[in-house]
């Protein structure tokens, strides 16, 4: 891509966006920190909820609050109804094909402990391997890793190139039959990097491995289709994709799950039960013991609404704008490195700055209003790869604006001048 | 574990010096950050403090003394002498090492129960750095003055014993 190019491609980007009338949307945005206006750069970490979600969730709580799948009285129908539609909606988001397939979670970490604490445990044996990417998040580490060492598993790694993306020459060799799982994140919340998901699952499946996909970074700002990526596991957050805390979803094909041994048992996943055996109800309800978070489930189809009535094309052209901005201006600020160059990635502005420790950009920031995040990112292993302790990230959603990145940038150059 | 390290640390005389809690107190930290009332003065006002701790040479920042922290890594060194708590500490961050200096203002060269009874919320509100202490800063420096305090009532408890 040449300059001109560049150049036109974000100012058609800047001038079809109405971010105002977004903003709108976002009560919180209007908020300031320590007499400042709130700019806020953590979308990775969370998104912040537009009105509709804020109010779907109040709604449910007014007007219809009663337990699901479970009462004869009307209140207890109608939270039923707006749960099951809910998943309905979920289903269609990312084009399931079964609305079975969509099971209600926290989020992102509880969806791989569940796959890892049934799937894993039914399927992986003594001597099979699971393959994971450097650039996991904890959460794609840490349930993998417990399961390997109950079961004698072994746990092998895809590594990372200094531009931050996967290094595929090495997959070929990684994969064999002993693979039983290969689990990898869509972007890296770190870096921001886009993996070619569609290339990996093949060649995964191909040695007759299963793939769990992490999304919690990718379905904030990409059109998400389970069936055309052909994966077997998708996980992914509400609170990550304009939704509320506490609800998150795992979607996997219907003949795994089918086979797959309950999660967690009590009410709601049971047909029968008697104290000398109990048969466990359909999905999706076997994953779901208890009582579900059915206002969270309400708000994530608030969510799921509001991403339904704004151009996800146009919202992703003008996110790769302010990515493009950002790392732009950011250049002519000496020391500023950018970490992770990755050709194809989500709005993330991932960097150092020489000779200051990232905690230290990011209190200097705070100062100014500025909300970024500072660290490992909970991807450790990565900044091992790296050889850094850490960064400072940047990560932008649809209501930042080029105003904010200019600010950000002033920030960056004050935050320089009183550490350097 | 505390009370092991009181004994292989009682040698006060081989600390390294620093001037917070003898030459500088917490009564002058406070008069100095009340006078500014720039964030960036006070913030350059900070950085400066933490220039002042003696830097911790690499082979002596064991994992022993570690304090670990999410966003940045704390050190911290100390022993009793004369029944008074020595301290010194060091980061990789140079904020957290001026914070580190106040906390140092406070408890260094103290008395364990002056420590004890030492209100380092109301110090910190006082200060205007009271979102320092908050649980939600992984900083490192929660846990150095949960680690300080922990020092002190473990020596108060070997003390009551004998
Ligand atoms: C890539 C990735 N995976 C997993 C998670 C965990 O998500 P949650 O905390 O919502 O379970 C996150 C969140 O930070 C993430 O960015």
């Amino acid at each position: 891509m040449n300059n001109v190019m560049n150049n036109t491609m974000l100012a058609n980007a800047v001038d079809d966006f109405d971010v105002t009338a977004l903003r709108m949307d976002f009560p919180i945005l209007d908020k300031k920190v320590g007499g400042k206006p709130l700019i806020y750069f953590d979308n990775a970490a969370t998104t912040q909820k537009p009105e509709s979600v804020i109010k779907a969730m109040d709604d449910y709580y007014r007007s219809m609050n009663a337990n699901v799948h479970r009462a004869a009285h009307t209140l207890s129908a109608q939270a039923t109804d707006a749960f099951e539609r809910a998943r309905r909606h979920v289903a269609a988001f990312i084009n399931s094909p079964f609305m079975e397939e969509i099971i209600w979670v926290r989020g992102t970490t509880e969806a791989i402990n569940l796959v890892a604490a049934t799937w894993g445990r039914a399927n992986i044996q003594a001597g099979d391997r699971i393959l994971l990417t450097e650039m996991e998040h904890h959460s794609n580490i840490v349930p993998w890793q417990l399961l390997a060492k109950e079961k004698g598993a072994e746990i092998i790694v895809l590594s990372v190139t200094d531009a931050g993306e996967l290094d595929l020459t090495n997959l070929d060799s990684l994969l064999d039959q002993r693979v039983k799982l290969v689990a990898l994140t869509h972007a890296s919340n770190a870096l921001g990097t886009r993996n070619p998901l569609e290339q990996i699952i093949e060649k995964a499946h191909s040695v007759g491995a299963k793939v769990l996909v992490d999304g919690a970074q990718a379905v904030a700002h990409w059109d998400i289709d389970v069936q055309s990526l052909n994966c077997d596991f998708y996980a992914f957050s509400g609170h990550k994709m304009y939704g509320p805390t506490g609800i998150g979803v795992l979607w996997g094909r219907r003949e795994l799950l089918e086979q797959m041994p309950p999660y967690q048992s009590g009410g709601e996943m049971i047909k029968r039960v008697s104290f000398s055996d109990t048969s466990f109800n359909d999905l999706p309800y076997k994953f779901e013991a208890g009582t579900p978070n059915i206002a969270g489930a309400t708000g994530m189809d608030a969510a799921i609404n509001y991403l339904g009535k704004i151009d996800r094309q146009a919202v992703s052209q003008y996110e790769a704008g302010l990515l493009e901005y950002a790392i732009r201006k950011a250049a002519d600020i000496p020391g500023i490195n950018r970490v992770g160059t990755a050709k194809d990635s989500a709005s993330i502005f991932s960097f150092t700055l020489k000779g200051v420790h990232p905690s230290d950009v990011g209190t200097i920031l705070n100062q100014q209003g500025i909300a970024v995040r500072d660290g490992h990112h909970c991807a450790q292993p990565l900044m091992d790869r790296l050889n850094i302790p850490g960064t400072i990230r940047a990560s932008f959603a649809f209501y930042n604006t080029f105003d904010e990145i200019d600010q950000f940038v002033e920030g960056l150059v004050k935050a320089r001048s009183l550490l350097c | 574990m505390v009370a092991g390290y009181i004994n292989r640390l009682d040698k006060g005389d081989e600390m390294r010096t620093h001037p917070f809690g003898t030459k500088i107190s917490t009564d002058d930290i406070i008069g100095t950050l009340e006078f500014f009332d720039d964030w960036e003065d006070r913030y350059k006002y900070i950085i400066e403090l933490g220039k002042e701790l003696p830097e911790m040479p690499s082979e002596c920042k064991t994992d022993d003394k570690l304090v670990a922290g999410c966003q940045s890594q704390v050190w911290i060194e100390y022993c009793y002498h004369q029944g008074r708590l020595q301290l010194n500490a060091d980061s990789d961050a140079f904020i957290v090492n001026g914070l580190l200096a106040i906390v140092l203002a406070a408890y260094h060269d103290k008395t364990y129960q002056y420590i004890g009874d030492f209100n380092i919320q109301e110090y910190f509100s006082r200060l205007n750095l009271l979102q320092h202490l908050s649980p939600s800063r992984s900083n490192g420096l929660v846990s150095m003055v949960k680690r300080i305090q922990d020092i002190a009532s473990a020596y108060q408890a070997t003390q009551k014993v004998s």
